[in-house]
């Protein structure tokens, strides 16, 4: 649906976007993570045909974005980063404008539809001037949504929402995302684990590594770590555990719980639980620490991260 | 097409609601309502009223220059203001061609003074209807005729200027500056210059103006009009479409 092939932007003599590929197939929804100025918003207006890119080229529906942008256009919905809204028109009148731009036959019912969708019908009258942050991030998205768009490109969906707004808005993606491409970015990482089938974290311009939320986890993880919690001291049972064979890393925490770790494939935990129980310790806890995102995100993108590392999987794909 | 009426419609309307828009009409019906009462007044002073029929050539004249006064207030925020609100965005990435939205910007603010030349077409019925011979009805059209092409020329011109900047002040200072020197600055040379002066007056908004204003419509002075309609429209797109590319 997507397909992005060496697609480059600059601004002068800055990079913004360096020589991009990645594709987003019918019914994914696709996450574009980055810090700030990595390239996902300019990314994303090169493929809603905002402005062309320096080289490379972009295609969706096998339209290309700048020798057909009308028809790319007419395929996609789009919310830019800042919400762009006239804040002198009625929530109604607004839609009923983009439903006119786009040629939509029963422009009425649309608008009425995607309202309801959006969960803003009882606000159809109201100026949008007076609209909450939140509220306007949800007229701005009906106005992405209004033309059944084949592919809905979202720039930070969620930001500026309170919790139960977001909780709403995702699951508004998931079902959008359903049969409809989506590709969202964010900067918040468990929301691209949470809503997100695939993941494309980008930095400086270029991907640094692609992924499903899970592959990307446990791929990071590299080794298991698991945090062990037992009643009383456990500074002795530590020096034990770091006995056993294949221990790579043991330290007790402040708290008083241990944390360990070992080398991937072989699964040490029984060896552990056997060895608190042995030496009477009484077993609280015993727990896998997973990687979180936000770990793997700082990992990645420091920059003295090396980045040639990632790059075999983006040609892979 | 059905682009073009969908941005001109929003703009229409939107002019209702803005209190620009609403100071510029005021201005242009109370200062030519003023200027209609004036020529009553000389008429029924003169007591003249078998001689030449009254003319509105006085009026007709007041409101282009009036116009030219207030089109770069009117056209000054129609696509800077779409850029620095960021709703430019959003017209871009419509399925909209450049042009469609320039055109469209252009025919809504055109609709609205056509709107206000209509409510001033009042003064010269009036006027009709108090003198015994009633008035000059060709001076009549081909002065309206006249404020119609200025009309459309300058917030042609005004729109291109618009599309160039982000800032409306500068979009109406660099619009006000163009106005002076098309009405009154370019038609100086030709009376300076021996021979060949002409060309001066043929560019000059003022002297095209008042040819037709005194009846004598030529081919020349609309193709005039038009290819400043046509200059504007095509800056404006090409302005549009040179955002794009940086």
């Amino acid at each position: 649906m997507i397909r992005v092939t060496d697609l480059s932007k600059s601004y002068g003599s800055r990079l913004a976007v360096d020589s991009l590929n990645f594709e987003a197939k019918q019914g994914e929804i696709l996450g574009f993570l980055g810090p700030n100025g990595a390239g996902k918003t300019t990314t994303m207006r090169i493929l809603t045909g905002y402005m062309p890119p320096t080289s490379g080229t972009a295609t969706i529906a096998g339209y290309d974005v700048v020798a057909d942008s009308l028809e790319v256009r007419k395929r996609v919905g789009y919310l830019p980063e800042t919400v762009p809204l006239y804040t002198d028109m009625t929530v109604y009148d607004y839609l009923k404008f983009m439903a006119d731009l786009r040629h939509l036959p029963n422009a009425d019912d649309r608008v009425t539809e995607t309202l309801d969708q959006v969960g803003l019908l009882d606000r159809a009258e109201g100026y949008i001037g007076s609209l909450s942050k939140g509220m306007r991030q949800r007229v701005g998205l009906a106005q992405a949504l209004l033309h059944k768009p084949e592919v809905l490109i979202l720039d930070e969906p969620t930001i500026g929402l309170d919790p139960a707004q977001i909780i709403e808005v995702r699951k508004l993606i998931r079902d959008v995302g359903k049969e409809r491409t989506v590709l969202l970015s964010t900067h918040i990482l468990s929301e691209a684990q949470q809503i997100c089938d695939r993941i494309l974290i980008i930095n400086k311009g270029k991907i640094v590594v692609e992924d499903t939320p899970e592959n990307l986890q446990s791929k990071l993880a590299g080794a298991q770590r698991v945090q062990l919690r037992v009643r009383g001291e456990a500074d002795e049972l530590a020096g034990k555990i770091s006995g056993l064979a294949g221990m790579q890393e043991v330290k007790v925490l402040s708290d008083g719980s241990i944390e360990f770790q070992f080398a991937p494939g072989k699964d040490l935990r029984p060896e552990v639980a056997k060895l608190t129980i042995e030496a009477k310790y009484d077993l609280l806890e015993l727990r896998q620490i997973n990687l979180s995102l936000e770990e793997i995100f700082l990992q990645l993108t420091r920059e003295d991260l090396p980045a040639e590392e990632p790059e075999p999987e983006e040609e892979a794909e | 097409m059905r682009n073009i009426w969908t941005i001109a419609k929003r703009e229409y309307s939107q002019y209702f609601i803005s209190p620009i828009a609403y100071a510029v009409a005021f201005l242009l019906l109370v200062v030519t309502g003023l200027v209609f009462v004036l020529t009553i007044m000389s008429i029924s002073q003169n007591q003249s009223f078998t001689s030449d029929a009254p003319d509105t050539r006085a009026v007709t004249s007041l409101i282009a220059f009036l116009l030219m006064l207030f089109t770069p207030a009117l056209t000054m925020r129609l696509i800077a203001d779409e850029i620095r609100m960021g709703t430019m965005e959003l017209l871009l990435t419509a399925p909209l061609r450049d042009y469609e939205l320039v055109i469209g910007k252009w025919l809504g603010v055109f609709l609205f003074i056509l709107t206000l030349i209509a409510i001033t077409l009042i003064f010269p019925f009036m006027m009709n209807g108090m003198a015994k011979p009633g008035i000059d009805q060709v001076l009549m059209m081909s002065g309206y005729l006249g404020v119609i092409l200025v009309a459309a020329a300058l917030l042609s011109l005004g729109v291109g200027i618009s599309a160039i900047f982000s800032n409306q002040i500068a979009a109406f200072f660099t619009t006000m500056a163009l106005f002076i020197v098309l009405w009154w600055l370019i038609g100086a040379p030709a009376n300076i210059l021996p021979s060949g002066g002409e060309v001066f007056n043929y560019l000059s908004i003022s002297s095209q103006l008042s040819s037709i204003n005194n009846g004598s419509l030529s081919l020349s002075g609309v193709i005039y009009f038009l290819s400043l309609t046509a200059l504007g429209l095509f800056v404006g797109s090409t302005a549009v479409e040179i955002r794009r590319w940086r």
